[in-house]
């Protein structure tokens, strides 16, 4: 090499060289917290289609020009990251105008103590549109978050959905208690058919079943106890209620495989009469009312509350009910562009979700809802009707105690995990939360 | 060279980008990371001091031993399946297939590019019971061993993510290995054929010493990669069932990131810098003896 570069200049050039790579490896993420929102981006759980498909009509119908002022962006994820990236993203700053409030209303009050969560009452109340939600959600929203910071999409009751048909071609007669339900099951495996359709990927949805039962031996105040310290759930009377669930998975009650069974698939189990029972939310009404999906047709379907067990202190009237995974909005991101948006989603979204979906959601239904489906009648009745409503298993534990009881759930229907290992596995995370 | 390398402000300029690059992307997080271990809290709710707190968390958690004796386990079962697959296919690249062998280099190797969710998804499907019974179901269960759900058992899931890793690295470590075994020369074989040894016996004595250097290089990225996985659980069994197949990786990313405790989080970390550490000078410790006088 004849011409050499001077040390001097070559260490400014090689430095200079590097800092560039590592600048250029920082890639620069939009940041919400910069001038407020330039998407009105939505981050949701991927098994929630109804959110995501009302939206998606809302922005080309009733809210095209709060669409064309502030573009509406879906991203979904698998729901048991949901409360990952929604922490990640807040501690940068970098919250998505509305994100599913993760898994535990204790995640939400956490970012709503950190400021990240935006204060909807005063929101709505100030764009003029509080009148447009229903006191029931707002109430059932309140109890939960211990304020009204999350925007009602859904308002659910949930119960044990089942195919009239297969009941009536088995001589089966709607359960009343809890023994009529596993005799009915009984009936279900020895002819072939599956007696439950569950979702044992994701968990929640049998986990669903051990606060059913709990509610009904022990009444609507069972899983507050525990909350309140006053109960455990290594305690017999809870540790009972996991063996009956995990008594179903030992029987077999749930078909091959439960563990690989996601939400799709379960859905689809129930709606193409593989499966005779369906524990679920009123959100599958979607799913129910959809032709295209719902091959045993939507006259098929009834439904029952969970049934009341021998002896139990609870009674069937008292139903859980819930705002489904509800969505909260970024404080940072909140500008004009957005409260357009929420408002014009506030005066629409109740008919809108009513007309196209036939699901319940926490907004009045305030234009034309089309002509109700039965189904939805029947869960607008329940509703109105009952005077109880209970909580799901974990909507007052932390997020290691949900997340220990929703990835165990699979386990302990299965049988490789004992009822008494699956309980002490959460109350231990709940000791320790 | 010798008074380049004898000047002072001459290393300083040929290592110091090299240096600042690994300060800035290294060092400084692992300090950082270090740091975070004495305290609590999470960047939304701020961090509180909490001394040895998190140490002694996880000397008395069970989650966090579990997670380490997977971590072994796993670490264990997967090197030896990838350095021995790795090593039985560059001998078979090198003795046997010869000149040919540039086909199934390239076959065995293909699983190495293609991105590990979609190995994961695929041997969930193989490995399914439900909703449809899986290619490997259908096969085991033609063989008369009948299994049931893999993904229901701790066991089960184990094997499916044993064999899958392997499968999907082996390729990987043949290569490598490969190269190493081209380079013992040919004259060395041929005299040790005259002088008798063929087979398991060239092997033993001749192949294995002379092509220890890289089975040393092999075990180390194996170990340090298995030690290390997190990917290939995340996307097969997702740590399930329950938290049966969950590395210290996976438990430390969700009590960091789902759990809202960086300090625990990051004291985890610690734990599996200090067992990727131990692990390697293992090796190299045991990696002093001569194999050629053994």
């Amino acid at each position: 090499m004849h011409h050499t570069l001077k040390p001097r200049s070559l260490a400014v050039l090689a430095t200079a060289t590097s800092a560039g790579l590592l600048l250029s490896a920082c890639g620069s993420g939009s940041n919400a917290s910069s001038g407020g929102a330039k998407e009105f981006s939505l981050t949701i759980n991927d098994d929630n289609h109804i959110v995501q498909q009302e939206l998606t009509t809302l922005s080309k119908g009733s809210c095209a020009s709060q669409n064309k002022a502030l573009p509406l962006k879906i991203q979904t994820l698998p729901i048991g990251n949901v409360d990952q990236k929604v922490q990640l993203l807040a501690g940068q700053n970098a919250l998505p105008v509305q994100f599913a409030a993760g898994g535990t209303p204790q995640l939400t009050k956490t970012l709503d103590k950190a400021g990240q969560v935006l204060d909807l009452e005063k929101t709505l109340k100030d764009l003029g549109v509080w009148d447009d939600l229903q006191p029931a959600a707002i109430k059932t929203v309140e109890n939960l978050y211990g304020k009204f910071n999350v925007m009602p999409y859904q308002f659910n009751i949930e119960g044990i959905w089942y195919n009239k048909t297969l009941f009536a071609e088995h001589h089966v007669a709607t359960p009343a208690t809890y023994d009529e339900l596993v005799a009915a099951a009984a009936k279900f495996k020895s002819a072939d058919v599956t007696p439950f359709s569950a979702d044992g990927k994701d968990g929640w949805p049998l986990t669903r079943l051990v606060s059913g039962y709990l509610y009904r031996e022990l009444g609507p105040d069972a899983l507050q106890a525990v909350a309140d310290g006053k109960a455990k759930l290594t305690d017999p009377a809870y540790v009972k209620a996991a063996q009956a669930i995990a008594d179903l998975g030992k029987a077999g009650y749930f078909g091959k495989g439960v563990g690989s069974i996601d939400y799709d698939t379960a859905v689809q189990q129930f709606l193409t009469g593989k499966a005779a029972m369906f524990y679920m939310g009123s959100w599958a009404l979607g799913d129910f009312n959809d032709k295209t999906k719902n091959k045993i047709g939507a006259a098929n379907v009834g439904f029952m509350p969970f049934p009341t067990v021998a002896g139990g202190k609870g009674s069937a009237d008292q139903i859980p009910a819930n705002v489904g995974l509800p969505v909260a909005v970024s404080a940072k991101s909140y500008n004009a562009e957005v409260g357009d948006w929420l408002s014009c989603i506030t005066k629409n979204y109740g008919a809108a979700s009513l007309k196209d979906q036939g699901t319940v959601s926490g907004f009045k239904p305030g234009g034309d809802t089309g002509t109700l489906p039965p189904l939805t009648q029947t869960v607008q009745d329940t509703i109105t009707k009952t005077k109880t409503s209970t909580l799901w298993f974990e909507a007052l534990f932390n997020t290691k105690a949900t997340e220990t009881s929703q990835t165990n759930a699979a386990p302990l229907v299965t049988g490789s995990l004992s009822a008494k290992d699956f309980m002490q596995k959460i109350q231990t995370d709940l000791d320790n939360g | 060279m010798r008074s380049v390398l004898g000047d002072r402000r001459a290393i300083a300029v040929l290592l110091g980008p090299a240096l600042l690059v690994y300060t800035l992307v290294m060092l400084v997080p692992m300090g950082w990371s270090l740091g975070y271990t004495f305290f609590k809290g999470n960047v939304i709710e701020g961090f509180t001091f909490d001394g040895f707190g998190n140490f002694e968390k996880l000397w008395h958690d069970p989650q966090a031993h579990s997670a380490l004796w997977f971590t072994f386990k796993y670490g264990l079962a997967v090197s030896a399946g990838q350095v021995l697959c790795g090593y039985l296919l560059a001998l078979l690249y090198v003795f046997v297939l010869r000149r040919s062998s540039a086909a199934v280099r390239t076959l065995v190797f293909f699983p190495v590019i293609l991105p590990t969710v979609a190995v994961a998804l695929m041997f969930q499907k193989l490995f399914a019971v439900a909703p449809q019974n899986g290619l490997a179901n259908v096969a085991v269960e033609g063989l008369g061993i009948h299994h049931g759900d893999w993904f229901a058992s701790a066991g089960g899931s184990f094997i499916v993510l044993v064999v899958m890793d392997v499968w999907r690295s082996m390729g990987f470590y043949g290569v490598l290995i490969f190269a190493g075994l081209l380079d013992i020369p040919e004259e060395t074989l041929e005299s040790a054929r005259l002088d008798g040894a063929t087979g398991w016996r060239l092997i033993r004595h001749i192949v294995l010493p002379l092509s220890a250097p890289v089975l040393l290089s092999s075990v180390v990225f194996s170990i340090n990669g298995t030690l290390k996985v997190f990917d290939s659980v995340l996307a097969l069994t997702n740590g399930g069932p329950g938290s049966d197949t969950t590395p210290l990786t996976l438990y430390m990313f969700r009590t960091a990131f789902s759990y809202g405790d960086y300090g625990y989080g990051s004291t985890i970390a610690s734990l599996l810098t200090v067992v990727c550490l131990g692990v390697t000078l293992i090796i190299f410790r045991f990696s002093r003896r001569d194999l050629t006088k053994g």
